[in-house]
Order: C-alpha cells, then structure tokens, then sequence
C-alpha cells in the first residue's frame, strides 16, 4: 500500500484570514498525506485550524482567505494529479465529488429538504457524468443500498424531514461515495448525533476503506471516535501539526506535551472519580428506602411535563412519569440522549416549564401550578449553569455585572458597587482573577465564562444547583478545569446539584447516583458503580457500549461487544 | 491544560463564522460612535458611498444650524428696506438664485428650507422612535392578546398609502393651522403615524428573539422580575438595527414633508420656508422658461435625501458582516498580525497553553461585537 502514491499530499499548507482586526493565520505550515484506503483523523480543538485544512483539499476556503502552499490530490482513476490551490474554478467543480467529498456535520443541514434524497444524489452524479435520469437514480438507489438504508428503492423517494438522523447521515456518506471519490473527507461527522447512533456511523464510516478503497480524512476532537476509526493520528494546535503517529502509539506513548494533556483531559467510564464517594449513611443504599437525613431537596413522583400540541394534534409528552429525588448535598447525574426529556426536567426544577402533571417539590415547595410570585423566594435557594455560556451573559453587561444580577435582584446588595467585594470573593472561587470582572463576557474564553457562570449561579449560596450540560460547549481540556473547579467547589459548600449531561464519562466523574432516562421515561437510577458497572436496563446497556472510549485497542473490544449486543 | 479557545464549532461556512479577533482592544469614545466606527472599517466602494453621505449630511446639517448667517435674507422676507424683491426675477447679484413668484429669494427658501427639514426629521424620528420601541418591547415581551392586537394595527396602518395616511393625520391635527411650529409639529406627526409600525415591528422582532436568549432565561432563573429584564436585559440588545433605521426613515420624513407641502397641506409660506411649497408654486414657471424656482428647491430634496440614504445603507452594508468588504489577506504579512494580537492577548495564568508560542485566541463573539457595537 505504501508503494502507491498518496491520495492526498498537503504540502507547507498556509492559511492566512483577513478579518477587521487585521490577518489572522489559522493553518501555519501543515504537511500531511493519506495513502489509498487509509484513515486518518486529525484532532485539535476549536480553532486548532483542522476544519480550514480539510476544506482546503476541497477549495472550500471563503473569500477572505488566502492560502499558499501545495493541496495535491490525486484522480480517483489514478490518472493524474492536480493542485487543488491552483485549479481555475470550473477545473475545481470537476474535482469535488469525483476525487474528493465531503461528509458535513450537521445532516439535517447538508441535505436541502424540498427534493427528495434520491434526486439530491443523483444530481452529483449528472453533474459530472452524462446519464439518463433513470440510470442517475438507479445508482443512488444502489449506493442507498450500500451505505445501510433498508427498502433504498422506496426511500429514494422520500424526503429528508421523513429520515431519522442517523439514516440522513448514512444519506450523507452516500452522496459523498456516489463518485467513487479517492478521499473522504469527514468533518466532525458524528458530534450532532446521540451516542448509540454514532456508534452505527463509525460502523459504516470503518466499512468504507474496504468496501469502496476509499480513504478518509477524519475530522473531529473526540478521543473516542479517533480511537475507534483511525489508523494515522495528527494532532493540530494553533495551527500546526504538533504530532503525528499511527493510532496505537499514539495513544499508548504520545510525544508531545499538549497530545498528552489532551489524552489526559478525556474522561473515561469508570476511570478516576473526581469527587470522593459519598459516605453513604446506612439505609441509603437502598434507593427506595427514605434516607434519614432529612426531606429531600428535589422529589418528584410520576412527574409529566407535557408540551402544547398545534393545530389539534395531541401534545408532546417530553417527560413521562419520572420518580426521583435528590437529597441534600448530593449530585445526581440526568444522562440521556437528545429528546429524552433530560433538560426538560432541569428546567421544571427551576420554574422555566410547567409541570402537567404528578407532583414535583422543589426546596419544600410544591411546583405545579405555582404562581411566578410565589416561586420567587424558592428561586432565591436555586442555581442555574446554562450550557452555552456564549449566550448565557448578557454580551452588554460586564461580568461583575452579570454576577451580581442574583444579588441586586433579590436585595442582598443596594448597587453594584456594594456587591462588588461579593462579586471579587465569587470570581476567586471560580479562579477566575478580579480584574476580569470589568471585562465584557466576550472578551472571555469559553472555560472562562463557563466559570464565571458557575459564579453567578453561586451567588447566593444555592441550596441545589442545576447544571444543564455544563462543559459540552467546551473544549476537552477546558471541560476537564470546569469539572474539576466543579467538584471542589461542591464540596466546600456542599449544595445538592442535579447535573445533567449527555457523557456518560462526564456523569461518571461527578455524580453520586446517575439515572438514565430515555424517551422520556426514567429506565434506570442508582450508583454510579451500579448503574454503569452492571447495567440491567438493555438500553443502558446499549449506551455503555456505545460509548467508543479512547483506547484503540480496548475500544476494538468493545466494538465486537457493541455489534454482539446489536445484532442480538 | 490548555488554553480557552472559543470559537463556533470550527466549519467557517461564511465570513461571519470566521475567527475575528482575540480580545477587541476597546479604542476611545469616539471612535466607538456608530458612524465614526464604520468610517474607520470601512474600504473601497463602500467607504466612498459613506464618506459622500457624511459630507452631504453634514453639509446639510450645517445650513439648517448657521442658516440665519447663510441665507441673505429671512425665508419670508418679501422687501430689503422698502424695496420689494419683485416676482420672478432671474438669478442676478442681488438674489444670486432669482426670486419666485411670490417674491422670495429663492436661496434663502433653499437654505431656511433645511432648518424646516431638519426639525420635521428630528421631531417625526424622535415621536416615533420612543412609541415605537415602547410598544415593540412590551408587545414582544408579553406576547399574548396585546401582540396580537399591536400587530393587526400595524399591519392595517401598513395597508394605507403612507402619504394619504400622512395628508389625513395633517388635516386631523393641523386643522388649517399654519404657524411654524404648529406646521412642523402637524408634518412631524403625521409622519410619525406612518413611522411607529416601524420602529414597533423592528422592535418587536428583535425583542422575540432576545427573549428566546439563554442569558434571559438566566435572569428568570435568579427571579428577576419582568421590568427589569424588560429594561435591562432586553431592550438593549434589541435596538442595535435602529441607527440605520433612523437614517432610512430620516430621508423618507423629508419626501413626506416634501410631499405635503406640495400638496398643499404643509407649513404656509410666512410661517417658514418649506421646499415642497416652493416646488408646487413653481409649476406654472416651468412652461414659461422660468427654471429657477424649481431646479434648486428640488435639488435640495434629491442631495438632502441623497446624503442621508447614503449614510443609512452604508451603514447596513458594513453591519452586515456578509455584505462588507475587507482588505484582501496577506498584504501586510500575517507575522505582523499575529505580533499585534500577542499584545492584546493577556494569557490567563491558569489556562497558559503549554506550547504557548503565540496565543490566537479567535471567536464569534468578535463579529457579535460588531453588530452590537452601534447600539452600546
């Protein structure tokens, strides 16, 4: 294999972008080639500039941007080769899908939903070979087939809305294959999709170098995936290429300092915890036994929270009998996937949605039906994390101001300025350096703001504190500060916090229980070492399994456990 | 650990996705102000059609303050001493513009004319920018009965031809009334009928997509209770798209004025100078070879809203982070920029990359700045 010319050979690749405050490199001097029918994943994080290599294979570059350098990719029938950098536009169309595709992020997006999946694809084909429309369509049905859509001659006909996201993705892949392109290229192809469906997209995403030749260019920042799909590893920070190894040693002996503290930022199902396991007081390990030690500060019991349906169709029912509670000082750990109704119930907790029905107490306070008036004293004892700490500070206020919402709002301080020593005091406990209380929220960092976030949830020494996904807008390594902070700082002040997550690995470090719900419905709760240890529930199961760890030797394991527990 | 960098998730499908800046370095004041910023970031076309608006503008501005020492004599001025000027008289030394049928000058009704003009524009922008926003903000807040109600009026006052709208309203509140004040305020509110749907539906757009923002739902989660959230948290990210909105309707408050007076329903001539009365009063001349009496009042018009639709649509381009134009990459050398950006960037101690050469620290938030920067 080593003997055939590569694929794709990037040379000195330089990336320059002009924006307002002037140029800014993205990609400084990267070199790197695939060899037919290989993978290779290049990591980084946000603004590593791995994004703007891969599109540069394609031309995919916007206008502000200036590359120098040298892409050269290789025809898909071996007949030449070209500088993508130096082609003139019609030459660049020719080039895209016949020797390279793209496998976007985002399938509901890549996909245009007012003509039907089979035309989408076949108008690759006609756009590059000369073909009747029937021999179009009869190849997309045919690549259908082949990526894994059940019945490809009756759902060519339909239209993307009427696919689940996993299969659009598939529908994705296979307009990229439909050319028999040398070189796919993947970018982040499964960070928009729920666990047990990623696992099914590495499946077809590891079947391709065999069943097509064809090689991939992989693009994401998760350990997991790059354990469990690549064979060549090239780490990106700032720009460049720090390190580039194949799969095995990367992972068993990485060189470089930042690949190691990437490697060591990744949390891992059943690795080290963060927070010590509770002292569990005698009775408790029973979950349905009352715990001595008081009410409960959250307790719901066959809790529904149902949405308004439209035009006379019946409402969504997001969250479908849910038993649970969470005690004092403690941190139960919500994992679910999208639409499982995980976040719904957060924002229940906080008042943000109205129960429909069961009981849910909240602090002592019972939750349905209450009026805004009187749920303003619970608020006061209640915390919020947001997810995406971009939006969750008003970009006009400074973050001191923004801090010190929670104490003007409810009286504690008169002005700002009689907060301010609170706000200072606040901001040390999240690390964060009183200076940076005069700067406005996007003059942060992602972690930074995350942080000071945490702050202002804090300020008022909350009784529960409900983190909505807290880290997954983050960076690995920024994840693993924010998680850290986190715990040390639950346990100086010893609120109870319902953390809600969608990483079993994230759950796993921090909670003292964990329930899975799923469609709505609590399937499992219990410890961590209970519940991800020696799941009972099937779905739980199949979640675990699903989980590529960042391990390429042990996630080969895995991988044959995963299809065992599939095909089963 | 590593540095924080936040970006959007890295797939930059247009220039607004695009790693700006790392911690925007904020300048002085005034360089800060709307039109002043964009003047700075602004090449090529578009700085051309900025600067030609700002200078016309500001010519325009300066008559309307300086008009009593510009204008050789008042706007309903008829005699110098006892002389009176006489009826159609072609431009000459004594009246460099000629005179109109009515004895005026007509280069003291083209420059006593601005003054009218930039109060109509003051008063008509200022009535409805207050109702407007006022009523968008608690329409789109609340929502409920009250946006529906706010929105079938707009939406009914949108189905009238603005100036039929605006000859009612002059009649309505004017009543033949024909003071200079009693005339501007008349044209002023007349045009501010037209205006508030506006203002109210830009408003109320904005207002319900701000509500929907995280950082509202975590002023509700702390218990704020809705004034303050109204006033604090939402309104002030919701008018940041009102300058160009008030430049835009400041050039169509002068057609309207324009169109009034020529239809008679304006401000009367010995109240102050009005450039659509002086247009209407010209019609006869123009078969008679008489050309002056309408060319100049009519070039006001066109140079006037010219100038300040020039300014409005610039400054919508260079909002847009789509729509404007950059200095092409690398001709300054990226060394250069990146040198720059070290100096801006404080590493934070706790998270100093450990390969920390240069710090790029690039997001979104920069090109957010941008766009709410006219507004702070």
């Amino acid at each position: 294999m080593s003997a055939q010319e590569p694929v794709i050979d990037v040379r000195d690749l330089k990336v320059t972008f002009a924006t307002d405050a002037g140029d800014v490199a993205a990609v400084r001097g990267v070199s790197l080639h695939v060899d037919p029918g290989q993978v290779l994943a290049i990591v980084g994080e946000s603004g590593s500039g791995k994004t703007v290599t891969a599109r540069s294979i394609l031309g995919l570059l916007p206008e502000t941007a200036l590359a120098s350098g040298a892409v050269v990719l290789r025809r898909n029938d071996d007949a030449a080769s070209s500088d993508v950098l130096s082609l003139s536009p019609s030459r660049l169309r020719e080039v895209r899908g016949r020797d390279a595709a793209m496998v976007f992020q985002e399938p509901s997006t890549a996909l245009n939903p007012v003509f039907p999946v089979g035309w989408q694809i076949a108008e690759g084909l006609r756009a590059h070979r000369r073909l009747t429309r029937a021999e179009a369509h009869r190849e997309a049905v045919d690549v259908l087939r082949r990526v894994g859509i059940p019945d490809p001659e009756e759902r060519a006909k339909h239209y993307p809305h009427q696919f689940s996201g996993g299969q659009k993705q598939r529908i994705v892949i296979a307009q990229a294959l439909v050319l028999n392109p040398g070189l796919v290229i993947a970018d982040e192809p499964t960070t928009a999709l729920d666990v047990t469906v990623q696992a099914e997209i590495l499946d077809l995403l590891r079947r391709l170098p065999e069943e097509f030749g064809t090689a991939i260019v992989l693009i994401t920042h998760n350990m997991g995936v790059v354990a469990d799909l690549a064979d060549q590893v090239a780490v990106m920070y700032h720009g460049r290429i720090v390190e580039q190894a194949d799969v095995r040693t990367l992972f068993s002996a990485p060189q470089h300092p930042y690949t190691r503290a990437l490697l060591d930022a990744v949390p891992r199902v059943g690795g080290p915890r963060l927070r010590p396991a509770r002292t569990a007081p005698v009775g408790e390990t029973a979950l349905t036994a009352a715990p001595s030690t008081g009410a409960p500060v959250v307790e719901a019991r066959s809790l529904t929270i149902t949405y308004p349906g439209r035009f006379r169709r019946p409402g969504f029912t997001a969250v479908d009998g849910v038993d649970l509670s969470i005690h004092a000082g403690e941190v139960l750990g919500l994992v679910g996937e999208s639409g499982s109704g995980k976040t719904t119930i957060g924002r229940a907790i906080a008042g943000l949605t109205p129960v429909t029905g069961g009981e849910l107490t909240v602090l002592g306070t019972q939750v349905r039906g209450i009026h805004e008036r009187d749920f303003r004293a619970v608020r006061r004892r209640i915390g919020f994390v947001f997810q995406d700490p971009a939006t969750s500070f008003n970009p006009l206020l400074t973050i001191a101001a923004c801090v010190a919402e929670p104490l003007l709002v409810h009286g504690v301080a008169k002005d700002l300025d009689a907060a301010r020593p609170r706000v200072d005091e606040l901001l040390e406990a999240v690390q964060l350096p009183k200076a940076y209380g005069d700067r406005f929220p996007h003059e942060l960092s992602g972690g930074q703001r995350q942080r000071a976030s945490l702050a202002r949830a804090l300020a008022l020494d909350p009784e529960l504190l409900i983190a909505d996904e807290p880290t997954s807008a983050l960076d690995v390594s920024v994840q693993a500060r924010v998680l850290d902070l986190f715990a040390r700082l639950q346990e100086e002040l010893g609120f109870a916090c319902l953390f809600i997550s969608h990483d079993l690995a994230v759950v796993d470090l921090l909670a003292d229980r964990i329930a899975v719900l799923h469609h709505g419905k609590l399937v499992e709760q219990g410890t961590g070492a209970q519940v991800l240890g020696a799941p009972q529930d099937p779905y739980t199961q199949r979640l675990l399994a699903s989980l590529p760890v960042p391990d390429p030797v042990e996630q080969a394991e895995r991988r044959e456990a995963w299809r065992a527990l599939v095909t089963r | 650990m590593t540095a924080d960098v936040s970006v959007p998730n890295d797939t930059p499908a247009d220039p607004a996705d695009i790693p700006v800046d790392a911690l925007p370095s904020r300048g002085p004041l005034w360089k800060r102000l709307p039109v002043v910023r964009q003047l700075r970031t602004s090449v090529g076309l578009q700085r051309g059609m900025l600067v030609t608006g700002v200078v016309i503008t500001a010519i325009f501005l300066v008559t309307a303050i300086f008009a009593p020492l510009i204008a050789p004599y008042g706007g309903s001025q008829l005699r110098s001493g006892s002389v009176a000027f006489g009826a159609q008289k072609a431009p000459s030394a004594a009246h460099l513009l000629g005179t109109t049928v009515g004895g005026y000058d007509v280069l003291s009704r083209v420059v006593w004319g601005t003054r009218t003009a930039l109060l109509v524009m003051i008063a008509a922008v200022v009535l409805s920018i207050f109702l407007g926003i006022f009523l968008g903000l608690v329409s789109g807040y609340f929502g409920g009965w009250i946006d529906r109600v706010l929105v079938v009026v707009a939406d009914a006052i949108y189905a009238f031809p603005s100036l039929l709208l605006a000859i009612v309203a002059a009649i309505v509140i004017s009543k033949g009334q024909s003071s200079m004040w009693g005339g501007i305020l008349a044209a002023a509110i007349s045009i501010t009928v037209v205006f508030v749907p506006q203002y109210f539906r830009v408003v109320r757009s904005e207002v319900v997509r701000v509500k929907a923002e995280a950082f509202v739902e975590a002023a509700k989660v702390i218990g704020t209770p809705p004034a303050r959230i109204m006033v604090r948290h939402v309104l002030r990210n919701s008018v940041r798209t009102l300058p160009l909105i008030v430049t835009l309707n400041c050039s169509e408050a002068i057609l309207t004025l324009a169109g009034l007076g020529f239809l008679g329903f304006g401000i009367e001539p010995s109240a102050a100078a009005e450039w659509g009365y002086d247009l209407n009063k010209a019609l006869s001349d123009v078969t008679s070879g008489i050309w002056w009496t309408s060319v100049f009042p009519g070039v006001a018009i066109v140079l006037t809203v010219l100038g300040v639709t020039l300014v409005g649509e610039s400054l919508n381009d260079l909002a847009d982070p789509r729509l404007r134009t950059r200095r092409a990459a690398g001709r300054r050398g990226a060394r250069a920029a990146v040198q720059s950006e070290v100096d801006v960037v404080e590493v934070d101690p706790l998270d100093a990359p450990p390969v920390a050469d240069e710090d790029t620290s690039t997001g979104r938030t920069g090109s957010h700045d941008e766009t709410t920067g006219g507004a702070r």
